[in-house]
């Protein structure tokens, strides 16, 4: 890391880990960690700190088959839900979800950059074959590697008290980082625009629906998906990550079948797709969906209540990746 | 001129710290008789006192009475979650070793549910400045015992006293590893100062312990009586034994008035900060 003008820490657990690369976000640091599973688990303290002091971080999660310490090393999509909901109370997130090893990479770089546009932690949410792979890699140049820098004080600080938390129109305020002069408070504590505790119930609504919203009202900036065959497909399956090769697989095989079916995969797994899903329920054309996932329907039920078509589930709880067999006979069912 | 610059135009000329206070955050929510305004004045004098400017000094806190000493000192600071001050702090540190990071925080913050990341600080010698404000129980949450009460001493969840030995701090600082190890209490305004200003200009892991009452909570529970009463205490008891290289001894025992309370910069050794080992 030093080669490249970074610093590695090997920190004590994964609460520190998560407490470090704030407390470096917060002195103007892009900063990341890796876990899986139960250290996921552990991170979600911070992460509520992450999102409520809208210090940017990223943070990769490689999935293994839980609960608890499950499977280590075996596969699984167990912190679907947990990636959106795992830290008490409402905040938004990003989460996207890569299903090749070109993807971990160009992914991360979108996560750190729509980490500082937004102010948020963002997740990089592989599985354990996504992030055991081998494939072959392009790494551009540095310089053509998309980066978007935070927004920073427009004044200086001199001119007057600079507001931690005035955000501009888009939800996001700017960020003054440690040492810039500018003499921030940051707190996970509910505050107001200079950062300063405000235990009443208004500044808390105030402050909780932007955070969320955020994330909701951008959402159709920051989704990411993939699509193929959609255009005329009465079976849609939806899969991520590994499941999604498989998926990629079936439907490929289930066309040369003359069957119409199609595949859409989530690359934000947060903010879900929903837009497209509910466009192509609209459309009419759809007639049921097919949902494989390593887990035992945590994307189901984000599809469940945008539609009351026929959702074909296949899932196991971790250990295997679905075979593209099983998810070809449900097309073919 | 804003209200907010006549503030700070005037008050400082009235107080060299009014500067390093943050005015408009005024009340304060501690109690009568606590001691932890005492060592904010000591921590905003050491910054005075240390020459380094204002903008190269950072505060970081836990959770807990003690943890809100960030939102009341003027320099950039941070309130993180319970018992994760220096982890937040470490990554400050560590991404600019330029700053001087201190983090203020509470007993049961730093020693329990912060302890992991205490003797880990301690042991890679982070670039951390630690004042451990200890008042021997969880005060803000209504007097529960921690790992620094007293054996006997009462709370709330202890009601016939607590049966559990205490943490002795300066050895538990010293054993991981500190560079610097004090213990004063908030009746030793000016050791106080002096050990954090210490603290500020030396590189690695520097940590003091400060005894502070909690009326409130401790010492009713104790029958202490009000917070003056047990600076009295400290007076009466306090030895002062710089340099004292046995700190396993040192523990304390406020019930026992034959007991004496040593206090001290105990250590002060060279040993290369996090960082500067060309890691």
């Amino acid at each position: 890391m030093p080669e490249v003008g970074a610093r590695f820490v090997q920190m004590e657990d994964e609460l520190a880990s998560m407490a470090a690369i704030i407390g470096a976000s917060a002195a103007g640091a892009r900063s990341f960690t890796a876990t899986s599973g139960p250290g996921f688990t552990l991170m979600m303290e911070n992460v509520g700190l992450a999102a409520m002091m809208e210090l940017p971080c990223v943070v990769a999660n490689v999935q293994r088959a839980s609960p608890s310490t499950g499977l280590p090393t075996m596969v699984g999509q167990s912190d679907m839900l947990q990636a959106r909901w795992g830290s008490h109370g409402d905040y938004g997130i990003i989460a996207y979800s890569p299903s090749s090893p070109q993807e971990c990479f160009d992914l991360t770089v979108r996560a750190f950059n729509a980490a500082d546009q937004y102010r948020v932690p963002v997740f990089v949410l592989m599985d354990e074959v996504v992030g055991h792979m081998t494939e072959r890699v392009v790494i551009p140049d540095a310089d053509a590697i998309p980066f978007r820098p935070r927004k920073g004080p427009r004044h200086a600080p001199s001119e007057r008290p600079f507001l931690s938390y005035a955000a501009d129109a888009d939800l996001v305020p700017p960020i003054a980082h440690a040492g810039e002069g500018y003499k921030v408070h940051m707190t996970g504590l509910t505050h107001d625009e200079r950062g300063y505790p405000a235990m009443n119930a208004d500044a808390h609504e105030v402050l909780v629906n932007r955070l969320v919203d955020k994330i909701r009202l951008n959402a159709d900036d920051i989704e990411l998906h993939e699509e193929l065959f959609l255009d005329d497909a009465e079976t849609v399956v939806v899969a991520f990550g590994c499941t999604a090769r498989s998926a990629k697989h079936a439907v490929d095989e289930a066309r040369d079948e003359g069957l119409s079916c199609g595949m859409l995969r989530p690359i934000t797994i947060w903010p879900f797709p929903e837009r497209r899903i509910r466009e192509l329920i609209e459309a009419g054309k759809v007639k049921r969906f097919v949902v494989p996932e390593i887990n035992l329907g945590q994307m189901r039920r984000e599809i469940e209540r945008l539609t009351s078509l026929p959702i074909l589930r296949l899932n196991n709880p971790g250990g295997q990746m679905p075979r593209p067999d099983a998810i070809l006979e449900l097309i073919r069912s | 001129m804003t209200t907010h610059e006549h503030i700070r135009e005037t008050t400082a000329n009235i107080h060299p710290i009014d500067k390093l206070l943050r005015a408009d955050r005024l009340p304060h929510i501690l109690c009568a008789g606590c001691g932890i305004g005492t060592v904010i004045h000591g921590y905003a004098h050491a910054i005075a006192a240390s020459g380094i400017e204002e903008d190269r000094h950072v505060c970081v806190s836990g959770i807990g009475c003690s943890g809100r000493a960030a939102g009341y000192v003027n320099v950039d600071s941070y309130h993180a979650t319970h018992g994760r001050a220096l982890p937040f702090a470490l990554g400050i540190a560590v991404h600019r070793p330029e700053l001087v990071v201190t983090v203020i925080s509470g007993d049961g913050d730093l020693t329990a549910i912060g302890g992991n990341h205490l003797i880990h600080a301690a042991r890679r010698n982070a670039n951390i400045n630690v004042i451990c404000i200890n008042n021997f129980n969880y005060g803000m949450t209504g007097g529960q015992v921690g790992p620094t009460t007293p054996v006997g001493a009462k709370g709330t969840t202890a009601p016939t006293g607590s049966a559990e030995a205490p943490f002795n701090l300066p050895y538990l600082a010293k054993a991981t590893g500190a560079v610097f190890v004090a213990r004063w209490t908030i009746l030793h305004v000016r050791e106080l100062q002096d050990a954090i200003l210490r603290s500020m200009q030396k590189p690695g892991f520097c940590f003091t312990e400060v005894l502070a009452p909690c009326p409130t909570s401790f010492g009713s529970a104790n029958q202490l009586g009000p917070g003056v009463h047990e600076v009295e205490i400290y007076r009466q008891r306090c030895v002062v034994d710089n340099g004292n290289p046995r700190l396993e001894g040192l523990d304390i025992d406020l019930i026992d008035e034959n007991k004496p309370i040593t206090v001290g910069n105990f250590v002060d050794v060279e040993r290369a900060a996090f960082g500067e080992q060309g890691r």
